[in-house]
């Protein structure tokens, strides 16, 4: 189908204010940010009449140049997953910070930048970079993921072939305050071996970010991401998920503040008795629009997926959940569950929920259930009859509403570390007004 | 310990008019019983004196050791010393019972000035609590009153007391749901708690929890007033004819 010359235009904008991917021009990734570019062309990017983007304004993703989003000065709150023991990649607006990062040796784990693979001929990534991606275009296109691809500044290509014995983290941090950050990273977990991942921190003014993940059989691979909380930020990300025969995928997300966010996450089961697990938490206050969308296929019999997204909102804050499950014929057997919620604590804010299931087999277990509500007026006085003042009562219910997602993280010291900052978020923002 | 003057007392949505004009003195140290018809207005002088909403109140006055009550958030009425037990403890799914009560100890601490509790502090004392109650450690771990059988709830709720340490305790019908057995343990766990001046009020349809908590002064309530005051044979009184006698002849 024929651009609009208004979508071209916009798509020939937002292309020139973005550099040149950098690396060789010849070679399997300048081979597939080619294609990227190509299919980017043919597609264009999204305007908010396009059905997948009704509850979700693009326009300032599209935009040429990023939003203006100053930093969000933490104080003295420990730094997310500071506790833990972890291989630290860290990212400046979108550039590799080599001397802030470790050193990237990990046993049974490949870790590398995506324009040093670029070199390598016959590079592993080859299979997944793009690929996974390009896939995950059908049935709905995901434009900024293609942009991704295509323009990446950016990325981190890891290679997992045994448990790792400790977790990867992405740092991103935020320094230029009308920062525009690419990035793509490729991650392929081998059969039978495990990997971590735990990213945190906003990134830049504006991310637009993709990851491909390969689960191999009997794999398996933990996400846990914290968004950053600059009020003004903006970010697009991607997770493309392709997860072998009794595999796990598990991502879960705590996004706090932002302007706008879409987090979007394409999963394909792929072989029998894969398992995927998402989950998604957020706390929005004021001009905070917080979009989840989800695509789950189940394409082998007796595979498991489990969607669980919570969402505080106030002061006016939007809150989205488009969330799919597709069942193919091949699928027989197949257990999916999917549950959107959000708690409203005014009648300012709002949750748009679109909820879809797809079945073409008949031996399945399908459940999905969307619920918005106020606050348990009865829960509050009980609390505050106890003597807890009702703006701490308000964040404990607050807390325990969001409790269900963080129960989706494996990892005991990550969910905890996430449990105690969401509850100090929630104190500070309850004692002091702090947002 | 407890003055209440003249006490008037409507819904806030709708005109109906519930208590008129109720007068109540408990003295520090003292048990006092409320019994009274259904509707005659006990749960809602409960719930005036906790500070629940959706009560306005359009006459009189409430004192708790001299402050006045009606004017203050429901939380700072607790950390002044007051307690309601509830007749129909609320469950809440996702925060756990441990947490809870921690929450609600140092919050408490807290208003008055005191030194919070340490986790060890805490998990110390509310063992030792639970202990006598027969509350196990599973009932502490899950979250608050949900899964509860009735016995729990009201047993939970006399573990909030303990650990609380309240000067003035309202157990609005805690007898109601209980078997002869958790009865006993729930009454138990309130009797430990007399002495010290510690006050209650004890509201019942029934007599029989006044066997096992003794009250000193037995109130009868009907139609928002409290219509006869007694020693504890009123309640027996009560228990022989029913209200009618009483409410035909007043006081």
């Amino acid at each position: 189908m024929a651009l609009m010359q208004l979508q071209q235009d916009a798509l020939a904008a937002r292309l020139a204010a973005l550099p040149t991917a950098s690396g060789r021009t010849t070679g399997w990734l300048a081979r597939a940010r080619a294609d990227a570019e190509a299919r980017l062309l043919a597609q264009g990017l999204p305007t908010k009449r396009d059905e997948y983007w009704r509850y979700t304004d693009p326009a300032s993703l599209v935009a040429p140049d990023a939003p203006p989003a100053l930093r969000f000065d933490p104080g003295d709150e420990a730094p997310v997953f500071g506790d833990i023991d972890r291989l630290k990649i860290v990212f400046v607006d979108g550039v590799f910070d080599a001397e802030a990062s470790d050193d990237l040796t990990l046993a049974g784990v490949e870790i590398e930048r995506l324009i040093t693979a670029g070199e390598v001929d016959g590079h592993w990534a080859q299979s997944v970079l793009g690929v996974l991606e390009a896939r995950g275009q059908t049935p709905v296109a995901r434009p900024f993921a293609t942009l991704a691809t295509a323009r990446a500044g950016d990325g981190i290509l890891i290679r997992v072939m045994a448990k790792a014995a400790r977790p990867v983290a992405f740092v991103y941090e935020h320094s230029g305050e009308t920062s525009d950050a690419v990035l793509h990273h490729c991650i392929k977990v081998e059969a039978g071996a495990e990997l971590t991942l735990l990213e945190s921190g906003p990134g830049a003014a504006r991310l637009t970010k993709v990851m491909e993940v390969e689960v191999g059989e009997g794999a398996a691979f933990h996400h846990v991401r914290v968004q950053g909380r600059d009020h003004a930020r903006r970010a697009a990300t991607h997770v493309f998920a392709h997860v072998g025969a009794a595999a796990l995928f598990k991502s879960f997300t705590l996004t706090a503040n932002g302007r706008l966010t879409r987090n979007e996450a394409v999963v394909d089961l792929a072989g029998a008795g894969a398992r995927a697990h998402l989950a998604g938490a957020a706390v929005g206050d004021g001009e905070f629009h917080h979009d989840d969308t989800v695509f789950v296929t189940h394409a082998a019999p007796a595979c498991e997926s489990r969607q669980v997204f919570k969402k505080v909102l106030m002061n006016g804050a939007v809150g989205v959940f488009q969330g799919k499950i597709l069942v193919k014929p091949t699928a027989q057997k197949t257990d999916g569950y999917q549950i959107s919620q959000s708690l409203l604590l005014d009648e300012d804010s709002q949750f748009l929920a679109k909820p879809e299931l797809e079945i073409y087999a008949d031996d399945v277990k399908c459940s999905h259930g969307s619920t918005s509500g106020a606050i348990d007026e009865t829960a509050l006085f009980y609390l505050q009859s106890r003597g807890v003042p009702r703006p701490a009562a308000q964040a404990l219910l607050v807390l325990a509403f969001l409790a269900q997602t963080i129960e989706e993280i494996s990892d005991e010291a990550v969910a905890e570390d996430i449990r105690s900052r969401l509850e100090g978020w929630l104190q500070r923002h309850s004692a002091k007004g702090e947002r | 310990m407890l003055k209440i003057t003249n006490l008037h007392v409507k819904l806030e949505d709708e005109d109906k008019v519930i208590l008129r004009g109720v007068n109540l003195t408990v003295g520090a140290g003292e048990v006092h019983a409320i019994m009274g018809p259904n509707g005659s207005g006990k749960s809602t002088l409960s719930y005036v004196l906790a500070g629940r909403d959706g009560y306005t109140v359009t006459e009189g006055s409430a004192s708790l050791e001299g402050k006045e009550l009606l004017g203050m958030d429901p939380e700072a009425r607790a950390a002044a010393g007051l307690f309601l037990a509830f007749q129909y403890p609320v469950e809440i799914p996702g925060v756990g019972n441990m947490t809870f009560l921690r929450t609600a100890v140092n919050a408490q601490k807290k208003a008055r000035g005191e030194a919070e509790l340490s986790a060890a502090e805490f998990l110390k004392l509310v063992r030792e609590k639970a202990k006598t109650l027969k509350i196990d450690a599973d009932m502490l771990k899950r979250p608050v009153n949900v899964g509860f059988s009735g016995g729990e709830k009201k047993r939970n709720e006399i573990l909030q007391m303990a650990m609380l340490e309240p000067r003035m305790c309202i157990l609005d019908e805690t007898d109601s749901g209980l078997d002869v057995d958790a009865m006993k343990l729930v009454a138990e766990g309130v009797n430990a708690l007399r002495g010290a001046g510690r006050s209650f009020l004890v509201i019942t349809h029934y007599q029989r929890l006044l066997d096992h908590i003794k009250p000193d002064v037995v109130h009868i309530m009907a139609a928002g007033q409290i219509i006869r005051s007694g020693g504890p044979e009123l309640a027996l009184e009560v228990e022989a004819n029913g209200y009618v006698d009483i409410l035909a002849g007043g006081n």
